[in-house]
């Protein structure tokens, strides 16, 4: 049974199934320990976006208000997708990264704790 | 420890006797005091009588009356035309 | 009715007959349709009544005292609202910053008043007992009677301050509404016996004391004497509403041991669903009153844990447990406020209501309350966001966030055990991912994915395109999404949110009232 109602085999509509996105896809990302930013962020992207546009451009923006973001080393950042370690490839794009609608992705910068350490 | 009962009122020139009577009726009620509020907490069981409202008061005392001014109480109800009473258990 | 016809006036009726002959006089059994048609959904939930002769209202409320007590309350209401008005009760409030509090209500909270008359309307036609049937239709008049209370009293707020001219409006469309919007649509779309579960019990019984009692005692500590009245008064409704929702549950888990489970699967989901909206009114109580009456944490402790602890403590005689995850918001308690400030103060321009950094003291009130979490995670912050604006770079968070699925909160909610990681909790349905706040709002989720896959997220639905006015283009050169959006929400764009250092009301407050105003 996967909801109660009145209609036998009632189902419901996917209210956010990728096709509504006009092309786009959502990727949420979280910064690990900057919790200034009080939640992961949505935003929508081409799922042929190449990885390295997030770390060259994408995240650089969406972070620049966080006094961190300036000192963020991508190469030792550590990553994961919905949760679990994760080693993505600059070069392929999402898709190939294997990130598709509405992954989740959060990323560590290690050394990086927020303002006065407070992981803010 | 028995859990309390408790009922809130707003805090007024009415209620100032219906308080006064509960906590005349039960000996081990504590009254709080909030801004606009009056919390009477009770354990297990708190009693609300008629006649010693009407003693304070000086008239006729329907309770139902209290509804007016009843912010909040938490219990099981037993009501009567004498008396209206909250508790925990059976 | 055989009254006994003779010369003297026929006996008073007893209280107990009075009410007897009001709910077991007026049901019948059908005779042309079956019983089951004209209640068909009575039955769908899994809910087995044998007997609806057992339902015992205990307040045994009758039609006459019924409209003899509320019409008193309406006239004291009604005093005390003239009373405000021509006293110019508006500028005696403790500091503008307080009427955000109302904006908050207004927009948020009076539309579930109107909602939870739907419902009870709804569920007294859905009952086959004729007690339970008019519990529920008395429920559903002092429902309209709180939501008109509090649009008129309020209206007064609005000839003076921003963010109260369209609330209807707003609960429809605006992204943190959907969160208390959700929440009482997820419950109308239930069954009855689901639905009084929800409204009456959990929400009634086990978590309104939190927002009525504390926060308007604190409204009436403000100064607020309109707002105070119109609570009380729907809080003295509410204390028969609450002893509705015991005898429910009460009477369903008398009625057949096979409705346990079902009943205590309601009493889960529904005391989660509500504590998460009530994080609004956990940063109402710690932030937002400039007198503060206790704190979320202290109101928490005595509401929840001790009072709705002896509630549970009383039903496990039929079986029934404290509900899933109560350990979690007792975690939670000293982080609720402090990280769902956080969630409006990043995203205050794009709200109907102002934020603000608090002040010194407050923030020394802060640390007090809350001495294992305020200047550990905090503070820090706060200190860092008052810097920021000193330098006229107040901090506004430009990225839509991720919502959760169920409750539609931002995802700002902490692991349970670590106050500095986000709480992530994911489920696949139907070749689709969805995303969660808690173990709670998951598994609400995993039980009937069919209904939430369905959830409108205000963040996904404004990049589907679906959160503009008809006729905007946005291929137009100079398009700016965020100014179109806060149109389509009909916020005055500039005056209803944002920074509360930079409002008009602020300004207004300090001319009309000369009065200083608060600084940084």
């Amino acid at each position: 049974m996967s909801v109660v109602a009145l209609k036998p085999g009632y189902t419901g509509e996917i209210k956010d199934r990728v096709e509504n996105f006009h092309g786009q896809q959502l990727l949420y990302i979280g910064w690990e320990d900057h919790l200034m930013f009080c939640a992961p962020l949505c935003i929508p992207v081409p799922p042929t976006l190449p990885f390295g546009a997030l770390t060259a451009q994408i995240i650089p923006d969406l972070y620049a208000a966080h006094p961190d973001a300036s000192a963020i080393d991508w190469s030792k950042v550590e990553w994961f997708s919905s949760s679990q370690p994760f080693t993505p490839d600059l070069s392929k794009s999402l898709a190939d990264n294997g990130l598709g609608h509405k992954a989740s992705l959060r990323f560590r910068t290690p050394g990086l704790t927020g303002i006065k350490g407070s992981c803010s | 420890m028995t859990d309390s009962v408790f009922i809130a009122f707003q805090t007024n020139d009415d209620t100032r006797a219906i308080v006064e009577a509960i906590t005349h009726d039960n000996a081990a009620a504590t009254v709080a005091r909030f801004p606009a509020m009056v919390k009477v907490d009770a354990p297990g069981r708190l009693v609300v009588r008629r006649e010693s409202i009407e003693e304070r008061i000086g008239r006729d005392f329907d309770l139902r009356e209290l509804h007016l001014n009843l912010i909040s109480l938490s219990g099981n109800i037993e009501e009567s035309e004498d008396e209206f009473v909250l508790h925990w258990g059976n | 009715m055989n009254m006994p016809i003779s010369g003297k006036p026929p006996k008073k009726l007893s209280l107990k007959e009075n009410y007897a002959l009001l709910t077991r006089g007026l049901g019948w059994e059908t005779s042309y349709e079956s019983m089951d048609k004209v209640f068909p959904q009575c039955d769908f939930e899994g809910i087995k009544i044998h007997d609806w002769d057992k339902w015992e209202d205990p307040f045994r409320l009758t039609m006459d005292a019924y409209w003899k007590y509320q019409g008193e309350k309406e006239r004291k209401l009604y005093a005390i609202v003239d009373a405000f008005q021509q006293n110019n009760g508006q500028f005696n409030v403790s500091d503008a910053r307080y009427i955000n509090t109302l904006k908050l209500f207004l927009t948020g909270v009076s539309p579930l008043e109107y909602g939870a008359h739907r419902g009870f309307a709804m569920a007294g036609r859905n009952f086959k007992g004729a007690g339970a049937s008019i519990a529920a239709q008395m429920q559903a008049i002092d429902e309209l009677r709180h939501a008109q209370t509090q649009a008129h009293t309020i209206s007064h707020y609005n000839k003076f301050f921003h963010g109260m001219h369209d609330p209807i409006h707003m609960f429809d469309r605006v992204w943190y509404l959907s969160v208390p919007k959700s929440y009482f649509e997820d419950a109308m779309t239930a069954g009855p016996f689901e639905f009084v579960t929800a409204i009456s019990f959990s929400f009634e019984y086990v978590l309104t004391n939190l927002l009525f009692m504390p926060f308007m005692s604190g409204a009436a500590f403000n100064g607020d004497m309109a707002t105070v009245t119109f609570g009380f008064s729907a809080q003295s409704d509410e204390s028969r509403h609450m002893t509705l929702g015991l005898e429910v549950v009460k009477f369903i888990l008398e009625q057949d041991p096979a409705n346990l489970p079902i009943v205590q699967r309601w009493l889960d989901k529904w005391f989660w669903r509500g504590y998460r909206l009530l994080a609004l009114v956990a940063m109402m109580m710690d932030y937002m009153l400039p007198k503060r009456v206790m704190s979320w944490s202290e109101a928490w402790g005595m509401y929840f844990e001790q009072n709705g602890g002896a509630l549970f403590n009383d039903l496990a005689r039929y079986g029934v447990r404290m509900p899933k995850y109560h350990d979690v918001a007792a975690k939670e308690k000293d982080r609720l406020s402090h990280e769902t400030w956080g969630i409006f103060y990043n995203y205050t321009h794009a709200a109907g209501f102002h934020t603000w950094v608090p002040e010194e003291g407050e923030m020394k009130w802060l640390s007090e309350k809350y001495p294992a979490t305020f200047d550990k995670h905090y503070r820090p912050r706060f200190e860092y966001w008052r810097d920021q604006q000193k330098k006229g770079e107040r901090f506004y968070n430009k990225t839509l966030p991720m919502l959760c699925q169920t409750c539609q909160i931002p995802m700002g909610f902490t692991e349970p055990d670590d106050p500095t990681k986000i709480c992530y909790r994911e489920s696949h349905y139907r070749d689709n991912k969805f995303h969660f706040c808690s173990d709670g709002c998951k598994d609400i989720f995993d039980f009937e994915p069919e209904k939430y896959v369905q959830s409108w997220l205000p963040v996904h639905q404004v990049y589907q395109g679906n959160c503009f006015r008809p006729g905007t283009d946005p291929t137009a050169p100079g398009f700016d999404p965020l100014l179109e959006v806060l149109k389509y929400y009909n916020f005055n764009v500039g005056k209803d949110g944002g920074e509360y250092l930079d409002s008009e009301d602020k300004k207004h407050w300090e001319q009309w009232t000369g009065k200083p105003g608060v600084s940084i």
